[in-house]
């Protein structure tokens, strides 16, 4: 039972049933550094991972 | 947008930005829709979506794309060349081309090479040329106002680093308008109070496509660092960054920050070579710059 966060060809195994905000802090990714994406639609961070769930993160900083 | 308080649908998310965007236009006074706007796009999500959102308001905006000669093994300034082309082919907007090497015979890592500025990173030179031309550009077409696509987090990551120095000069000076001068053109910033990922919310909903690799050159710069700390204090205090920034524009406004006449200290002279204005006596840097890449390749 898992659900993935992919960013940037990296992945993420976390725990099905957390929410994504818990999901990135588990992961280190810092939440307001990416924007997340569940079957083409985009999530909030109170969105609830299911088992099986694949999330693409988008990174948004920009800028040298 | 828990700095808001606001959850939106994608309907109401892409109505929701340009109004705000309208407002923010109108609050400081940046343009009116009988002035030509000329927007700088580099192909990424901010500028790409602030020509879409000017457009789409029904102003006068036409584009401006810096050829910078970018490769950095994944052709960087060809694909975002590319993509800012499709965009304005597909919206049948005026996009104008300007390629750096072409016009000054060096691409930015060259000139950067020759320059030796920058300690071995080409941006400072990439910074410095792509406001002299913006600038000149601006002048040259007759546009009456120069828009970039800087964000938020932009702007708190500028002001954060030049409040670490104090540097009171940079500071008097930042804000979402920079009024015309002798030589200089208005230059303001519509989406400076967007979060950089409101932006790339917006980007994405609106189908706009952009280029989402990054500058080669960009990785472990300031900004980005600066950016990154700054992120991990608004997951914590949502609303912190925008707190950051309005309360210092608020301050400026206000003439609480620093003594006018810090103002008036800074001196400008016309270049005497391009005209534009200079705080040294002789040529401008960028003019030094183009001088001495000449003198070294002959």
């Amino acid at each position: 039972m898992s659900a993935i966060l992919i960013l940037r060809d990296k992945e993420y195994e976390v725990r099905p049933g957390m929410s994504l905000l818990d999901a990135l802090k588990k992961s280190n990714i810092v939440p307001e550094s990416v924007i997340a994406i569940r079957d083409g639609e985009m999530i909030t961070e109170d969105e609830i991972l299911k088992d099986g769930d694949k999330i693409k993160l988008v990174a948004v900083i920009s800028g040298g | 947008m828990r700095q808001h308080r606001l959850a939106l649908c994608k309907e109401h998310y892409l109505e929701w930005v340009p109004e705000q965007t309208e407002r923010f236009i109108k609050k400081y006074e940046m343009f009116s829709r009988n002035e030509k706007i000329l927007v700088a796009v580099s192909g990424g999500k901010d500028s790409l979506s602030l020509w879409d959102i000017l457009v789409n308001l029904g102003y006068q905006a036409d584009g401006l794309y810096l050829g910078l000669g970018i490769d950095g093994g994944i052709d960087y300034s060809h694909e975002s060349q590319r993509l800012t082309e499709k965009f304005a082919s597909e919206r049948n907007l005026k996009l104008h081309v300007v390629d750096i090497e072409k016009e000054y015979g060096q691409s930015i890592p060259v000139l950067s090479m020759i320059s030796h500025r920058g300690q071995g990173k080409p941006c400072a030179v990439c910074g410095l040329a792509k406001r002299h031309e913006m600038n000149r550009i601006a002048r040259d077409l007759g546009y009456d106002v120069l828009a970039t696509g800087h964000n938020l987090d932009d702007e708190a990551a500028v002001l954060f680093g030049n409040t670490l120095v104090w540097d009171s000069e940079r500071l008097l000076r930042q804000g979402p308008v920079l009024p015309s001068a002798e030589g200089l053109a208005r230059k303001v910033k519509p989406l400076c109070r967007f979060y950089e990922r409101e932006m790339t919310a917006y980007a994405i909903a609106s189908g706009i496509e952009y280029i989402y690799e990054e500058c080669p050159f960009a990785e472990g710069s300031q900004s980005i660092y600066y950016k990154e700390l700054l992120n991990q204090m608004e997951t914590t205090r949502p609303g912190a960054k925008l707190t950051f920034y309005l309360r210092f524009l608020e301050a400026r406004k206000s003439g609480e920050l620093f003594i006018e006449k810090n103002v008036e200290a800074a001196h400008l002279h016309p270049c005497p070579k391009c005209g534009q204005p200079t705080s040294t006596d002789d040529l401008c840097s960028f003019c030094r710059m183009i001088e001495k890449a000449a003198l070294v390749t002959g």
